[in-house]
C-alpha cells in the first residue's frame, strides 16, 4: 500500500545488460557529483542557470538535454542495429522481446519528445529574441519552467530504464495494445506521464514564442521584415499550440482507459482503437512539421550568410511557410491508409500529402538560387546545408512515393517507411541542428568551434547515415517489416551487417563531434571571436557581443529593412555610446525547477500506483504554483554604470580589433 | 496593424517584463456591453431549456440540433461582449488567431467524422455483414 505497485521484484535485476548499465550510471553519476561537490559548482550552477530565466541559458540547458538524451537515443539505436545483424540462423541475438520491445519504443520516444523537440526549443529559445532585438521572452519565468518541465519528462524515461519498464508498444502506443488489457504493466504509464508532463513544457513555451515574436519585436520589423527563423519559429509554435492540446486530449482519455476502466480505445463495450490513431496523428503530423520548420529557417538563415547576399525569395519562402502550416493539418491519415478508411478518404489525403511537397520544393530551388552565382563560403554550417539538400530531398521523394496510397499498401510498416522518416529527420532535422549549433556557437560562446574534428564529424555523419538507412530502403522494398527481433531468410543478414556498420560510422560521427567541443573549449583563446559577427552575417543577433550582455541590447535597435543587420553595417550605423539607462530585467527563481521536481515525484507515483504521494504532490504542486503568485520581488534594474562600463568595454574591444585589423 | 505592435513591441522593451495591463489601448467593455451580453446569454440559454423542459418539438434529433445552434450562437455573443473581440483588438491579431482556430476546428472535426464514419462502414462489421458473409 504504501509502496504502490513498487517493490524489489519491479527492478530489473534479472536483465545482465540493464545491471550492467545502472552500474556505470551509477558510477558515472557519482564522479559527477563528486566533481561538482570538489569544485563548489552546485550554487554556480543553481543561481547562473538552473534559476535562470535568461533565454539564453535557457537555449543552452535545452541544448544540454537534447545532446544528453541523443546519446541515450543513439545507444538504443545501436543495440537494435546489432541485435538485427546478429539474429540469424536460429540465433536469438542478445535481447529478449521483452527488453527488445522498450529499446525500440524508447528510441522513438526519446528521439522525437526529448531529442528533437528540446533541440529545437532551444535554437528558438536562444536566437528568436536576438533575432527581433528583445531582451527576452515575454513571460521568462514561464520559460524557464518550460524547460524543467520538458527535463521532468526526460526524467522519468530515464528512470523507466531502471525501476520498472518502459512501453513495449512502439512510440506511439497504439490501443488496444497499450490498453490495460495487454500492457498491464508501468510501461504505458511511464509513456503517458513522461509526455504529460514534458507536454506542459512544450505548450506553454509555444505560448510564450508566439507572444514574444508578435508583441516584442524591434520598431521598425514588420512582419515582412522579420528573419526567415524567426518566421518558421513562429509557424512552428502556432502549430504547438494548435497541436499539443489534442496529444493532452488523447493521452487523457488513453489514462482513463487504464486507470479507471472507462472504455474508449478498447476492443469491446463500444470502444474504437481507431480514433486513438485518428486522433494521434492529428497532432503527430503538425509535429513533423513542429521539427523541420524551425530547421528550414536554419537553412535560409545560414545559406543567406554563408552566400553573402540577401535569400532568393523572401516572401514565398514566407508563404511556403505559413501554407505548410495550414497543409500539415490536412494530411494526417496518410500515416494509416491501410486501416481501411476505402478509396474516397485515401485519396484525398493522398493528394493533400503530395501537395504539401509543392511549398516544401519551393523552398529547395529558394536556397538553390541563392546560391546560384554566389560566392560561397564552404564552412562546417554551409557543409552541413549542402548534405541536408542532398540527402532532405530524397527522403522527400520517397515521401511522395508512400503517398500514394496503392504504394502505401505494399510499403505500410515495412523498412522502407523506416528508412523514409530517418532520411527527412536525420538528413532534415538532425543536420540542420548541426549547420545551427556549429552556425551559433560563436555567439553563445565566444569562440569558434574546431574545423577539423567538425569535418571528420561531417563525413562520418553523411557516409555512415547512407550506409545505414539505403539497406533499409532495399530491404523494406522487399518486403522487410519494422520492428522485428529475429530474422529466418539468412541472404538478410548482409544488409543489416551493412547498416550495422553505418550506425558504426554514425557512432564515429558522434564522437567526432563531442571531441569536436572538447577540443574547441580548450583552445578557446585560439578559436576566439571579439567581433561578436564572425560570418559576416546579416541579422541582429551578430549585432550584439559573443556572448551577448545579459540585456542583449542596450538600447533597443531600430529596423530599417530585412536583414537589419546587413544594412547596418553597410550605413555605418554607429554603436551608441552614452545616455545608458538603467534596464529593466527579471530576477532569477527556484519556482520552475522546484515546480518540475514536485511535478516528476507526481508522476511517478502515478504511475506506480502510490495513491497518498500523488496526492500529496498534486496538493503540494498546487500549493508551490500558489504561493509562487505572492512572489512579488521578480525584477530589477540593471544600473545604468553597469550598462555603460559593458558597452564601454565593448566599444574598447571593437576598437582594438580595428586597430589590428589596420 | 504594423503601427499598433510597433507601440505594444516598444513598450515592452521599455520594462522588458510586460506587465500584463496594457490591451494596446483597447477599452474593457461598457456596462451596456455587459448587460446586452447577460440578456443574450441568458435567453440563448433559456430557449433550448425549455425545448427540452416542455419537448415543444417531436423529433429529439432537430431539437438536438436546435440546441447545437443556440451553443454556437452562444459562442459569438460571448467572444463579442465578454472578451470584447473585434476585428482590431491586438492589432488584428485576434481575429486572425480566431480564425485560424476556427479553420483548425474546422479541418479536425469534420476531418475525424468523415474519416471515422468511412472506417466504421468499412472495418466494423455489423450482423448483418457476417451473415452475408460467404
Amino acid at each position: 500500500m504504501l509502496f504502490g505497485r513498487l517493490s524489489l521484484e519491479s527492478l530489473p535485476l534479472h536483465e545482465p545488460i540493464i545491471v550492467a548499465t545502472f552500474a556505470a550510471v551509477v558510477l558515472g553519476g557519482a564522479a559527477l557529483v563528486g566533481a561538482l561537490t570538489w569544485f563548489r559548482l552546485w550554487g554556480y550552477l543553481w543561481r547562473e542557470w538552473f534559476t535562470s530565466v535568461d533565454h539564453k541559458k535557457i537555449g543552452i540547458m535545452y541544448m544540454v538535454l537534447g545532446l544528453v538524451m541523443f546519446l541515450r537515443g543513439f545507444a538504443d539505436a545501436v543495440m537494435m542495429r546489432i541485435q538485427q545483424a546478429i539474429a540469424f540462423n536460429g540465433s536469438e541475438g542478445y535481447l529478449n522481446s521483452h527488453h527488445y520491445d522498450q529499446v525500440f519504443t524508447a528510441h522513438g520516444v526519446i528521439m522525437i519528445f526529448f531529442v528533437a523537440m528540446p533541440f529545437v526549443t532551444g535554437l528558438m529559445n536562444y536566437v528568436v529574441p536576438l533575432q527581433i532585438g528583445a531582451r527576452d521572452v515575454s513571460f521568462p519565468f514561464l520559460n524557464n519552467f518550460s524547460f524543467w518541465m520538458t527535463t521532468a519528462g526526460a526524467v522519468l524515461v530515464m528512470a523507466s530504464l531502471f525501476v520498472g519498464e518502459f512501453a513495449q508498444t512502439g512510440w506511439l502506443a497504439y490501443p488496444p495494445l497499450s490498453g490495460i488489457a495487454y500492457s498491464p504493466g508501468v510501461g504505458v504509464d511511464y509513456y503517458i506521464w513522461a509526455l504529460q508532463i514534458a507536454g506542459v513544457g512544450t505548450t506553454l513555451s509555444g505560448i510564450n514564442l508566439i507572444a514574444t515574436i508578435v508583441k516584442m519585436r524591434a520598431p521598425g520589423m514588420t512582419m515582412m521584415r522579420m528573419p526567415v527563423f524567426t518566421w518558421t519559429s513562429l509557424c512552428t509554435n502556432v502549430l504547438i499550440v494548435a497541436s499539443f492540446p489534442v496529444l493532452t486530449a488523447v493521452l487523457a482519455l488513453l489514462s482513463l482507459d487504464r486507470y479507471v476502466g472507462t472504455n474508449f480505445f478498447t476492443n469491446d463495450f463500444g470502444g474504437s482503437p481507431m480514433m486513438y490513431v485518428n486522433l494521434i496523428w492529428i497532432w503527430g503530423h503538425p509535429e513533423v512539421y513542429i521539427l523541420i520548420l524551425p530547421i528550414f529557417g536554419v537553412f535560409s538563415e545560414v545559406t543567406a550568410t554563408f552566400c553573402g547576399k540577401r535569400l532568393f525569395g523572401y516572401s514565398s519562402m514566407v508563404y511556403a511557410t505559413v501554407v505548410i502550416t495550414i497543409l500539415s493539418y490536412l494530411v494526417w491519415l496518410h500515416h494509416f491508409f491501410t486501416m481501411g478508411s476505402g478509396a474516397s478518404v485515401n485519396s484525398f489525403f493522398g493528394i493533400t500529402t503530395m501537395v504539401i511537397s509543392i511549398p516544401t520544393g519551393a523552398k529547395l530551388f529558394n536556397w538553390l538560387f541563392t546560391m546560384y552565382r554566389a560566392r560561397i563560403r564552404f564552412d562546417l554550417p554551409m557543409m552541413w546545408t549542402v548534405a541536408f539538400m542532398l540527402t532532405f530531398v530524397i527522403g522527400g521523394m520517397t515521401g511522395v512515393l508512400l503517398a500514394v496510397p496503392p504504394a502505401d499498401f505494399v510499403l505500410h510498416n515495412s523498412l522502407f517507411l523506416i528508412a523514409h522518416f530517418h532520411n527527412v529527420i536525420i538528413g532534415g532535422v538532425v543536420f540542420g541542428v548541426f549547420a545551427a549549433i556549429n552556425y551559433w556557437w560563436p555567439k553563445a560562446f565566444g569562440f569558434r568551434l574546431d574545423p577539423f574534428w567538425g569535418k571528420i564529424s561531417f563525413w562520418c555523419w553523411v557516409v555512415g547515415f547512407w550506409l545505414a538507412f539505403t539497406p533499409l530502403y532495399v530491404m523494406g522494398l522487399m518486403g522487410v517489416t519494422r520492428r522485428l527481433r529475429v530474422f529466418d531468410d539468412p541472404s538478410l543478414q548482409i544488409w543489416f551487417v551493412i547498416a550495422a556498420i553505418g550506425a558504426g560510422l554514425i557512432a564515429c560521427g558522434i564522437a567526432a563531434m563531442l571531441i569536436q567541443y572538447a577540443v574547441s573549449i580548450i583552445r578557446r583563446d585560439q578559436l576566439r571571436d571579439e567581433s561578436g559577427d564572425p560570418w559576416n552575417g546579416r541579422t541582429l543577433e551578430w549585432a550584439t557581443s559573443s556572448p551577448p550582455p545579459a540585456y542583449n541590447f542596450a538600447f533597443t535597435p531600430v529596423v530599417h529593412d530585412l536583414d537589419a543587420w546587413d544594412e547596418m553595417k553597410r550605413a555605418g550605423a554607429p554603436r551608441p555610446a552614452g545616455n545608458f539607462r538603467p534596464i529593466h530585467m527579471p530576477k532569477n527563481t527556484g519556482a520552475g525547477i522546484i515546480l518540475a521536481g514536485i511535478s516528476t515525484v507526481c508522476g511517478f507515483a502515478l504511475i506506480w500506483h502510490i495513491w497518498w504521494l500523488a496526492g500529496v504532490s498534486l496538493a503540494a504542486l498546487l500549493i508551490t504554483a500558489i504561493a509562487h503568485t505572492f512572489n512579488y520581488a521578480r525584477d530589477f534594474h540593471i544600473p545604468a554604470e553597469t550598462v555603460a562600463e559593458t558597452e564601454a568595454e565593448r566599444a574598447r574591444q571593437l576598437a582594438a580589433l580595428k586597430g589590428a585589423a589596420a | 496593424m504594423s503601427a499598433a505592435h510597433e507601440h505594444g513591441a516598444g513598450h515592452d522593451h521599455g520594462n522588458g517584463y510586460g506587465h500584463g495591463h496594457d490591451h494596446g489601448g483597447e477599452a474593457h467593455g461598457t456596462m451596456r456591453d455587459y448587460v446586452w451580453g447577460f440578456a443574450l446569454s441568458v435567453i440563448l440559454t433559456a430557449i433550448p431549456f425549455w425545448l427540452v423542459m416542455a419537448g415543444p418539438i417531436a423529433d429529439k434529433s432537430v431539437t438536438a440540433l436546435i440546441i447545437t445552434a443556440f451553443a454556437a450562437i452562444q459562442i459569438v455573443v460571448h467572444m463579442i461582449f465578454f472578451l470584447h473581440m473585434n476585428a482590431r483588438a491586438e492589432g488584428g491579431w485576434n481575429m486572425l488567431a480566431l480564425i485560424f482556430t476556427i479553420v483548425i476546428v474546422v479541418i479536425v472535426l469534420t476531418g475525424s467524422l468523415w474519416v471515422m464514419y468511412h472506417l466504421n462502414a468499412n472495418m466494423m462489421p455489423q450482423s448483418h455483414q457476417m451473415d452475408s458473409l460467404p
